[in-house]
């Protein structure tokens, strides 16, 4: 991990070792948080910035954590930073902070901030660190930004609130798919990601971990 | 990093108050610095809310500088849901109530100001109610134009939380517009579509008998009284029927509507 490059760290989170897609981190608000393009990109940033902060202060201190509470001051640094986000954000962009409620409130326990923090920033020097969570910050808004865009577009007939596709209930043409709006749907348009991507980079398709036994008739009668 | 001294009690203890001190510094003046900022975004957005009820607002049309202006003509006052009685200026500073900071979510848990709503007359199964209600007055006290009363209620995941506009009549629905909600995106939440909304302004409230006549019925709405409920919908309509009866009926802002019908 020494020698660990900025470029690496900053595009390898995109495809190679996406957060989401292959880490399967922080699913959880990938399905929250993306009814809508515009929210999910306000969430996408106040992510990318969390964790890349976090890993900043986390690094910078990392010779004096004491080993024994280490997991404690991560939090409390994820918890701080993710505070001041929220209070941004019901300064800034008030009515985004009102659609994101309490999401991002729960950034604080997204696994990919945490995960970050304790398997890159413990190890690395801060600034790589900080390029590290830049890194897996774009990686999570670029998975999140697929999902929001396809959710939008065939739930609502619109992108970023511009009307794409006229609904009936508008006088349109288009139906909407009352299925993109609901959560489960995310989880069906995170599978098809995953699959596109280890169908191109074979690479990412975990090895077996166990095999279905043959199906033999028993010898004895049970 | 292998050294052991890190990893002493004293060290341990100095790191935590460090990280103590710092981290609720920058959470704190965080809160204190911005916190003019929300307020105002938060009036702000009320304010939109009211106007779009009385159908004085379009996000499309009217931009933010444009809000104060028109929520200029709204007089905000206080009433006490118990008896229906608008409060004088007098009894709102004995309270020692602000009328243009006071929300009455925010006091639903303090027991001075806020009351258990007893099951079987909590018809919008809200649980508890603010004593003292915020309602927007257009227009004189004996002669008015516009009534917007705050409304609340259980649809089908959670608490819709909106205002509904009356003529001066007390009598005549002028809008509606529920400005936080948790209902389904495309289903439960189209209350919010400007279609359905549409179909509120010029419905009658009380029946002659002084009944809540307003109500919201599966299938088609026909009459004076009745609204069209949203389609695919309808444990959200009958939520928002059942905060009709409720916050227009005898426990709610009943007698306060009636009594202005009189004057």
């Amino acid at each position: 991990m020494a020698t660990a490059n900025a470029k690496e760290v900053l595009m390898s989170p995109l495809l190679e070792n996406n957060p989401i897609a292959l880490q399967i981190l922080g699913v959880c608000s990938a399905l929250a948080v993306t009814t809508q393009l515009s929210v999910t990109l306000v969430m996408c940033v106040a992510l990318t910035m969390v964790t890349a902060f976090s890993n900043l202060f986390i690094s910078s201190i990392r010779n004096h954590m004491p080993s024994s509470i280490r997991i404690i001051i991560q939090m409390t640094i994820i918890a701080s930073l993710v505070i001041t986000v929220d209070q941004f954000l019901q300064a800034f962009a008030f009515e985004i902070s009102k659609s994101l409620s309490v999401f991002v409130g729960l950034i604080i326990t997204n696994c990919i901030v945490m995960g970050r923090a304790e398997a890159f920033a413990m190890k690395n020097p801060p600034m790589i660190s900080f390029l590290d969570g830049i890194g897996n910050g774009l990686g999570y808004s670029l998975i999140l930004v697929s999902v929001a865009s396809v959710r939008e577009l065939f739930g609502s007939g619109s992108l970023l609130g511009f009307e794409i596709m006229p609904l009936v209930e508008n006088g349109g043409w288009y139906q909407g798919n009352g299925l993109m709006l609901l959560s489960p749907s995310a989880f069906f348009i995170i599978g098809f990601l995953i699959w596109a991507l280890r169908t191109k980079r074979k690479e990412q398709v975990e090895a077996k971990e166990y095999r279905m036994a043959p199906h033999v008739q028993s010898e004895s009668p049970i | 990093m292998s050294s052991n001294s890190k990893d002493s009690i004293k060290s341990t203890l100095v790191v935590t108050l460090l990280l103590c001190v710092v981290c609720s510094i920058v959470v704190s003046s965080a809160a204190v610095i911005l916190k003019p900022r929300q307020d105002a975004n938060r009036i702000l957005d009320r304010n939109k809310n009211i106007l779009a009820a009385a159908g004085l607002y379009d996000a499309e049309v009217n931009s933010d500088d444009e809000v104060a202006e028109l929520f200029s003509q709204f007089t905000p006052r206080l009433i006490d849901i118990r008896s229906g009685e608008l409060l004088s200026d007098n009894a709102v500073e004995q309270l020692g109530i602000d009328v243009t900071i006071y929300d009455q979510r925010l006091v639903i848990n303090d027991p001075e100001l806020s009351q258990t709503i007893p099951t079987e007359l909590d018809e919008a199964k809200i649980k508890r109610r603010a004593l003292y209600q915020m309602v927007y007055l257009v227009g004189q006290e004996d002669q008015l134009d516009t009534i917007v009363l705050p409304i609340s209620g259980y649809g089908l995941w959670g608490i819709l939380y909106g205002y509904l506009a009356l003529e001066g009549d007390a009598n005549t629905v002028k809008g509606l517009a529920f400005y936080e909600l948790k209902e389904t995106p495309g289903l439960g939440a189209e209350v919010r579509n400007p279609r359905w909304t549409a179909l509120w302004p010029g419905k009658k409230v009380f029946t002659p008998d002084g009944d809540v006549g307003l109500s919201v019925v599966k299938g088609a709405g026909s009459g004076q009284y009745e609204i069209d409920g949203v389609a695919g919908a309808t444990l959200t309509s009958r939520g928002v029927d059942d905060m009709l009866k409720y916050w227009l009926g005898e426990n709610g802002f009943g007698p306060f509507l009636k009594g202005l019908a009189e004057s």
